[in-house]
């Protein structure tokens, strides 16, 4: 790839062919303003907030204009920052401007970029507005058209990222809107409520339906008994919210704000993860052994799991039985805890911290309950713990580093993996080898299924048998991947589908990144990177031998696959169709 | 062997007037009076003189007959066709002299032009492919498949000058030659048949009237580029039009001069037609490409440039009806017989739909140079009830208006370029002291308005609020820093937008604040209408010395704003009136006026 010369506010830049003016502009340390761009999922160069002049005055899109040799750009003339300030005052003559109650004032690329572009008159071009309702159908989040600049990057990842494109534009010109087909509401869509739209907004447009205000009365309620949870992810990404670089590990201080806002027990889904490790690899070689459908594909990503309703009914009878670390974990800690405690189920209220949009939905879904009681009450965010955190007025960053509460926050470095695509594999390997050759592992790191590629194989030679994995995450990959199988193409005993890109560190609750450090850093590898080094770094790796989750057993479950197990821990799956909830 | 053919037109215009109950009702009548074998019944395209429809025009002695009636078979067919007797009354009279019948060619309206893209539009039977072939056609492919290779094709083009006739003028051969360098597995010729302008009609006239030609020049086009699939994207509104391309194309195939190996080549182009689905922007390249991919029509950015990767991702060209029209034509005569035609930057004949305020409204095709002047009082036939010319705007709601300091401008790309127009695909609406230019003005912005694709901000809410502010202006409601407001978003929105439209959506805008300044500010400054349309500037009233109290304006007025009894003045109030004119149409003795 050879490079070009091309010159830029008057300085030579040198930058590889093919690159786009913003590429080449970046290498010269300037950062043109983008706003719809969302490299290579949205290139469509609609918001026009990043022309630049070229050879003497035309306008060119620069997130999608390619260089070529003696290219001439200019990015900061009067006229074009004129122009910037136009584009964004006809955004806002558009917009519901009401930053002060909404939910990302501080985090809006809209705001932000007013900011920066030194907007004085927000109402300069006030005229009529696109009419709008807000669409609260969906159980996991509300769409408020109001606030959307029409930047079309939901649509770009939920079409093409997600495979899915429930949401996209309607109608043409100053009526455009986004929405689903047949002014459907978007609950009544077969959306599989990933979030991943969420993440990718730049407004607040989009957001998840807020339980907040349900946990802070249940803590303030004297008679319940209120215990959290938090997946793997959230420790790997909260700090975000509180000026932490990204990737930085902040589980101490999570646990420490957690017990400060009231909630009595402390406990990590990771204890959980281990504990479906446990059901996951028995049943996984109950399959194996006793004639069982194969391949049998992981089933704790609950947006994966509404996917396989949806657009593989046909193969919900490969999604394994087990419920997914969240809803274990309720499930144990209304029984198990409940009765060790001598705490009644029903004045227990379970909440989780998820990075997750579609945990929202697992909750209420059939057969997550026991007894007619259900496993979890609330599951929050990420981002939803971060303001309440801030709205109890704790100060995070100067918080000392604490510990989980015992018995269910004991965990392993297998379980904390579980929220990096290629996790689950990984700690259900561990224990299904182990179980399998009755040897202990010599390596724990199967590293073969890391990394943020979409779709991953591998073949592991176990005991007499050669077990071939895939690992895919977001579903427009797990959908490739489920046509190979359908297909007969390829012959996997085990897959691993996760519905984010890149695995739950990636989840549609996590805290949002505006589209520039999207474009330009690898949040997925960064956040990943500290489940892997506290698996590294914890003394106890592998999901079989977690003391607490040994404790479980001998006192409580008998074996995996157990009777009771069962009953606890394992759910159905329904048949769905297409465009229909 | 038939004595008399009788061409009866079967374009849009003539259809809409009843050509088609003429026509069975003129085979009907020569059956019952024993012509049938000797009179034949032809149904050809749009000869161009619309104003004049439904058109009948009798051979041998061309006789041209205007707004012929159903009523008026009989007549024609006992005293023309049977004891050779025209019937006067129904001849074009410009035709009717002392001396006898003038021949078309020599009335006003044909004098200066002259028919390359439109030849056969008028003269064939478009449903009928031998027709076609009888004229000379499909020899141009004859020749470019056994006597040319694709690159001394491209350069009759390139030699010829031709520039695309959709608007934008870019030369023809240049285009193929760009696409034809390219190479790929795949390669697709495309002709925009969507003409969305409003006012514009010449491409379905050829479409209608001539649809081989296009099949024709297409196939010479994959020839030259490597491309073996076309694409006709036409509008969904032209079902006339789209019935014609589908026999012509059934037509062609089965003379083998379409499909595989043509003329035994072993040359293969194949031509599928695709609807449009009633948006305009889709008639912008890359966004009709991406329409028929079967997404949203919505434009890409440029570059990459569709000679280099287009349709589905390949090399393609997409060029206008007109353009391909004129391309058999060329290949038989030869670069240098269109070159000397046109002026020095553009070259031959250009096809305008006349419209608005003139009198021979239709379709003309003028060298290029013919100067407005020309086209409006010559061809035209002048401004109808007396009015004087005020303005003509060419490139519909792309384009510009033309003052009259202009009007002897001789048309080419680059003249109306210059004075803040454009070609655009040949719309000419000529405007009287009657238009408002501030009303023309906001009609065609609320045009482009209703079709902005809505992907890019400036052309989805800059010309949006354009609009607003001209709508204050025509409400008298504008103030002075409006207009300001007015020219900054032209200027961002012309600069800013992702594709044509919004690039040219302010042209109406910015060239009526040119030449029409004044206008404007009466709007502003006096709240006045000049021109009498603005409804909220205007007032009804009824003069005193001619009122003679006959009632009739108040028995008519559906608001009830008129009183008065019989015999006296009679007053409209105007709190109640709706401005909607019918006082005014209902009263005989000139009493109402409007200012």
């Amino acid at each position: 790839m050879e490079n070009i010369t091309i010159k830029i506010n008057g300085m030579d830049v040198s930058a590889p062919a093919g690159s786009t003016i913003l590429e080449a502009a970046r290498l010269a340390q300037v950062e043109i303003p983008t706003l719809c761009f969302l490299k290579d999922t949205n290139e469509i160069a609609a918001c026009r907030l990043c022309t630049v002049e070229i050879n003497g005055g035309r306008l060119a899109a620069s997130c999608v204009y390619p260089i070529n040799p003696g290219l001439e750009v200019k990015t900061n003339t009067p006229s074009l920052r004129e122009y910037r300030k136009k584009t964004l005052q006809l955004i806002l003559s558009n917009h519901d401007r009401s930053c002060l109650s909404c939910v990302r004032s501080g985090s809006c690329e809209l705001q932000t970029l007013c900011k920066e572009m030194g907007v004085e008159a927000d109402d300069y071009f006030d005229g009529d507005k696109t009419p709008s309702i807000l669409d609260e159908s969906a159980a996991h989040m509300v769409r408020d058209n109001s606030k959307c600049i029409l930047c079309r990057r939901c649509t770009a990842v939920c079409e093409k990222v997600q495979g899915i494109g429930v949401i996209g534009p309607n109608d043409r010109g100053f009526a455009t809107f986004i929405g689903s087909a047949f002014d459907m509401g978007l609950g009544e869509t077969s959306c599989v409520s990933c979030g991943q739209c969420i993440a990718v907004c730049p407004t607040g447009a989009l957001y998840e339906k807020s339980s907040i205000d349900e946990v802070t009365a249940a803590i303030a309620d004297p008679a319940k008994h209120v215990i959290v949870q938090t997946a793997p992810s959230v420790r790997a990404a909260l700090g975000e919210e509180f000026d932490y670089p990204i990737g930085t590990n902040v589980e101490g201080k999570m646990a420490a704000a957690l017990r400060r806002l009231g909630f009595d027990k402390i406990f990590d889904t990771n204890f959980s993860a281990d504990l479906t490790i446990m059901e996951e690899a028995h049943e996984f070689i109950e399959r194996v052994q006793h004639g069982g459908v194969l391949p049998m594909i992981t089933s704790c990503s609950p947006g994966w799991v509404k996917y396989c309703e949806h657009y593989f009914p046909d193969m919900t009878e490969n999604l394994s039985s087990c419920k997914s670390p969240q809803q274990m974990f309720g499930a144990i800690a209304k029984s198990y805890y409940a009765e060790k405690m001598g705490i009644k189920p029903e004045d227990i209220v379970s909440v989780s911290i998820m990075p997750c949009t579609a945990k929202k939905f697992e909750i209420g879904r059939e057969d997550q309950d026991v007894n007619g009681i259900a496993d979890v009450d609330y599951s929050l965010t990420t981002r939803e713990l971060a303001r309440m955190i801030k709205q109890a007025g704790i100060r995070f960053n100067n918080l000392p580093d604490e510990e989980f509460d015992a018995p269910l926050g004991i965990y392993s470095g297998a379980g904390v993996i579980f929220g990096a695509t290629g996790g689950v594999m990984e700690a259900a390997l561990r224990t299904a080898v182990e179980t399998l050759t009755g040897e202990e592992l010599k390596k724990l790191e199967f590293t073969d299924v890391r990394g943020t590629e979409g779709i991953k194989e591998a073949t592991y030679h176990v005991g007499d048998m050669d077990v071939k994995v895939a690992v895919a995450s977001g579903l427009g990959n797990a959908r490739d991947l489920l046509n190979k199988v359908k297909s007969g193409e390829a012959d996997y005993h085990f897959i691993e589908i996760m519905g984010c890109p890149g695995g739950c560190v990636n989840g549609g609750g996590q805290p949002q990144q505006p589209g520039y450090v999207r474009n330009t850093t690898d949040i997925r590898t960064l956040r990943a990177k500290v489940l892997y080094d506290a698996d590294a770094a914890a003394s106890i790796r592998k999901s079989h031998e977690n003391p607490a989750i040994k404790e479980l057993y001998a006192t409580y479950l008998g074996e995996p696959g157990s009777e009771k197990a069962h009953h606890l821990l394992h759910t159905s799956y329904v048949k769905r169709s297409i465009n229909n909830n | 062997m038939y004595r008399s053919h009788v061409l009866v037109c079967g374009g849009t215009g003539c259809t809409s007037s009843g050509s088609q109950q003429i026509m069975v009702k003129l085979r009907d009548e020569l059956g019952k009076q024993g012509l049938s074998e000797e009179v034949s019944v032809v149904q050809t395209g749009c000869h161009g003189l619309c104003a004049l429809g439904p058109i009948m025009i009798i051979y041998p002695d061309a006789t041209f007959y205007a707004m012929v009636k159903e009523e008026d078979i009989p007549e024609i067919v006992s005293e023309h066709l049977l004891k050779g007797r025209p019937v006067e009354r129904l001849l074009y009279d410009e035709t009717v002299t002392p001396t006898g019948i003038k021949a078309l060619s020599d009335t006003d309206f044909y004098k200066k032009q002259h028919r390359i893209a439109l030849r056969n539009c008028g003269v064939i039977n478009p449903e009928e492919i031998e027709e076609y072939i009888g004229t000379g056609g499909y020899q141009a492919l004859g020749k470019v498949l056994t006597e040319m290779t694709p690159d001394d094709v491209i350069q009759v083009l390139l030699d010829s000058g031709l520039r695309g006739r959709g608007g934008a003028g870019f030369p023809t051969g240049m285009k193929w030659k760009l696409a034809k360098q390219n190479d790929a597995d795949q390669k697709y010729v495309c002709c925009n048949a969507d003409e969305g302008d409003p006012g514009a009609f010449m491409d379905r006239s050829v479409l209608e009237g001539d649809p081989h030609a296009l099949l024709e020049a297409m196939t010479i086009a994959g020839y030259a580029i490597g491309a073996s699939q076309g694409f006709i994207y036409v509008r969904a509104e032209y079902p006339i039009a789209v019935d014609r391309l589908k026999i012509a194309i059934e037509q062609a195939r089965e003379m083998e001069l379409l499909g595989d190996d043509i003329f035994g080549t072993g040359f293969s182009f194949n031509i599928d037609l695709r609807l449009g689905a009633g948006a305009f922007v889709c008639g912008e390249e890359t966004a009709l490409m991406v329409s028929i991919e079967g997404n949203r029509g919505e434009p890409r950015p440029r570059p990459p440039f569709p000679a280099q990767k287009g349709l589905f991702g390949k090399p393609t060209i997409l060029n206008n009806v007109e353009t391909y029209a004129n391309i058999p034509q060329i290949i038989l005569n030869g670069p240098e017989w269109f070159a000397a035609m046109g002026t020095e930057k553009s070259k031959g004949t250009k096809v305008f739909a006349l419209g608005g305020k003139i009198n021979n409204t239709g379709l003309v095709e003028v060298p290029m140079g013919t100067t407005l002047r020309e086209i409006i009082e010559e061809i035209g036939g002048g401004i109808p009830n007396g009015k004087k010319f005020k303005a003509a705007q060419t490139g519909g709601p792309s384009g510009g208006c033309i003052p009259t300091e202009h009007y002897d401008i001789p048309i080419d790309y680059d003249n109306l370029l210059a004075i803040g127009s454009m070609m655009g695909s040949g719309g000419l609406i000529v405007m009287d002291e009657t238009d408002c230019m501030v009303d023309i003005a906001k009609f065609f912005l609320e045009f482009t308005v209703e079709e902005s694709c809505g992907k890019c901000t400036p052309c989805r809410i800059g010309t949006k609020r354009m609009l607003e502010i001209l709508d204050k202006v025509t409400k008298g409601q504008a103030k002075p820093e409006d207009i300001d407001r007015l020219e900054e978003l032209c200027y961002y929105v012309k600069a800013n937008s992702a594709c044509g439209l919004g690039q040219t959506a302010p042209n109406p805008v910015l060239s009526t604040l040119k030449y029409f300044r004044d206008e404007y500010n009466a709007h502003i400054y006096d709240k006045k209408c000049p021109a009498g349309v603005c409804k909220a500037l205007l007032s009804y009233y009824i003069d005193a010395d001619k009122c003679k109290g006959c009632t009739l304006c108040a028995r008519n007025c559906p608001a009830n704003a008129i009183t008065g009894s019989v015999k006296n003045l009679h007053v409209i109030d105007p709190e109640k009136c709706i401005k909607c004119g019918v006082c005014m149409e209902k009263c005989k003795f000139g009493a109402v006026y409007k200012k």
